[in-house]
């Protein structure tokens, strides 16, 4: 369990700046999306978090800790664990392997045996693709393995991008069932997702990002009824 | 006659797999083709003409030494050189040509220091006897040689192949930010693969070293024309590749100097690689797999 701050954000590639000074709050045991248009800068605030990008400003608190600038691999190691947008799983490793790339920050055996049995119970296609390349998978079973190979990290804070992007409808439910599950289970969760009716309905709170600026805010209820909400992300 | 010169060719192309091994392992870590990879070559030559003439330790003592003194070189300089173009993601361009400048410096420095002659081992550091096996004579060099890869290439599967390090390495290899995500010390295992590079070419180029009893401080860029043919035709990347088209470029040039002219043999062996290339763009056993689609 844990809990992210994010103040004053700002995130630039070269001299176009991407994110433009930014607060997010993500309070333990809640499920937070970001939502926003494609180019909005949701990504790259997700890639600053994790440690892929180095924000030019700002503050990231994980847990009393200031994180930013602070490399991926130790950011992943204070228990805040990314599954990538694109998936980005090791397509030429087995399905076993990227399991076992999620639980290297763990020595202990036993506990990598237990986490594995867990996530194979949450994810059972996995189970019988073991041994399999992981590119020879469905776009959707690739997703369920990014999603397992984080749990295999224990994480205490999950970051997701883009989790239902590209798939077929019946994996989008699964996905979202999933994300659901975890939700329960007390997981703190930060959503970046292009569905914004299913990521409002899991979310407790949410956040509309346009051109790399925060433009709304508030409990995911209240911004699904917002006109402007509706109008421009729900089709309404 | 035919099976002397197989078994010369084979072992030939041992070392010239050996060398190649650790230039595919960089390239497919790393992403970057690193022109100072032959300095390491002739960095481990030296090593060993040093642990041995001026430390008089006997060549069992002296390779593996020199090797990982050429593995340590071979961070250091990957360090210095190439750690701030990954941090600001430079172009492949880029690292070439730092690379390329950086060679030319190091050999220049390095013949500076220890001459442009060429040195020999002390005599006596392997036995000049030769062993005759059905009619085949091999040389107690050859035999280290053999030896001596064997270990080397076994381990580098095997630690690829088996262990939690090798796992980093091939997730390093296809995707360095999601090994970054996953808690993986990206820089530390980079420079765990610039050292094992390093380990093979200083080895390659101490058996080459005793294996013609002649070592000059260019002799390592001589070897990256052979290493470019033969990670080219064995696939960029590609472990396997590199030791079948490395065994195989001793073949063709012991034959080529065997029953040809001797003198023909580079031609031969960059005549297959135009012929590969133009036949086989991602190299005879390289599959033509785009890994960031």
């Amino acid at each position: 369990m844990s809990s992210l701050v994010v103040k004053g954000l700002v995130v630039a590639y070269g001299r176009t700046t991407a994110v433009k000074g930014i607060d997010l709050d993500v309070p333990e045991g809640h499920v937070v999306c970001l939502i926003g248009a494609n180019g909005a800068g949701k990504t790259t605030i997700m890639r600053a978090i994790s440690g892929l990008l180095r924000p030019r400003a700002g503050t990231i608190i994980l847990d009393g800790t200031d994180i930013a600038g602070m490399r991926a691999h130790r950011v992943a190691a204070r228990g805040l664990l990314q599954v990538p947008e694109g998936r980005q799983i090791f397509a030429e490793l087995t399905v076993d392997e990227n399991l076992a790339i999620g639980a290297w920050l763990t020595q202990d055996r036993a506990e990598i045996a237990r986490r594995r049995e867990a996530v194979l119970a949450r994810f059972p296609r996995l189970r019988e693709r073991l041994r399999q390349l992981a590119g020879s998978m469905s776009g959707g079973e690739q997703q369920m393995l990014a999603l397992g190979r984080a749990l295999m990290g224990a994480p205490k804070l999950l970051l997701l991008d883009e989790p239902s992007m590209g798939l077929a409808p019946l994996f989008v439910e699964e996905i979202f069932g999933i994300i659901a599950g975890l939700k329960r289970e007390g997981t703190t969760i930060l959503l970046v997702e292009q569905n914004a009716s299913a990521a409002l309905e899991v979310a407790d709170d949410a956040y509309v990002l346009e051109t790399g600026k925060i433009v709304l805010q508030g409990p995911a209820a209240a911004i699904a009824e917002d006109p402007k909400v509706v109008a421009a992300y729900l089709g309404g | 006659m035919l099976a002397q010169q197989f078994v010369n060719g084979v072992l030939l192309g041992a070392t010239y797999a050996l060398f190649a091994l650790g230039f595919t392992l960089m390239f497919g870590v790393m992403r970057v083709i690193n022109l100072t990879y032959g300095f390491y070559f002739s960095a481990g030559a030296y090593l060993a003409l040093f642990a041995t003439r001026d430390a008089g330790l006997p060549i069992w003592a002296a390779l593996p030494l020199a090797s990982i003194g050429s593995g340590l070189i071979a961070v250091v300089i990957d360090a210095l050189l190439l750690t701030r173009l990954r941090r600001v993601r430079a172009s492949e361009l880029a690292s070439l040509m730092v690379t390329l400048g950086a060679v030319l410096a190091l050999y220049s420095l390095a013949t500076t220091f220890v001459g442009a002659d060429i040195r020999r081992f002390p005599i006596g550091i392997i036995p000049e006897a030769a062993y005759e096996f059905a009619g085949v004579r091999i040389t107690a060099a050859q035999i280290l040689i053999l030896l001596a890869t064997s270990v080397l290439v076994g381990g580098l599967v095997a630690l690829m192949r088996g262990t939690r390090l090798g796992l980093a390495i091939r997730a390093l290899a296809e995707r360095p930010d999601a090994a970054g995500l996953m808690g993986i010390d990206t820089t530390r295992v980079a420079a765990i693969v610039s050292f094992l590079s390093g380990v093979l070419a200083g080895a390659g180029g101490v058996l080459i070293g005793l294996n013609f009893n002649a070592i000059q401080p260019y002799m390592g860029e001589e070897m990256m024309l052979r290493g470019f043919v033969v990670i080219i035709v064995g696939g960029l990347g590609d472990i396997r590749g590199a030791l079948i088209a490395g065994v195989l470029l001793g073949l063709v040039e012991v034959a080529t100097a065997g029953y040809f002219v001797s003198s023909l043999k580079d031609a031969v062996a960059f005549a297959i690689l135009v012929a590969v290339l133009w036949t086989r763009p991602s190299g005879l056993f390289g599959r033509a797999v785009i890994r960031r689609a």
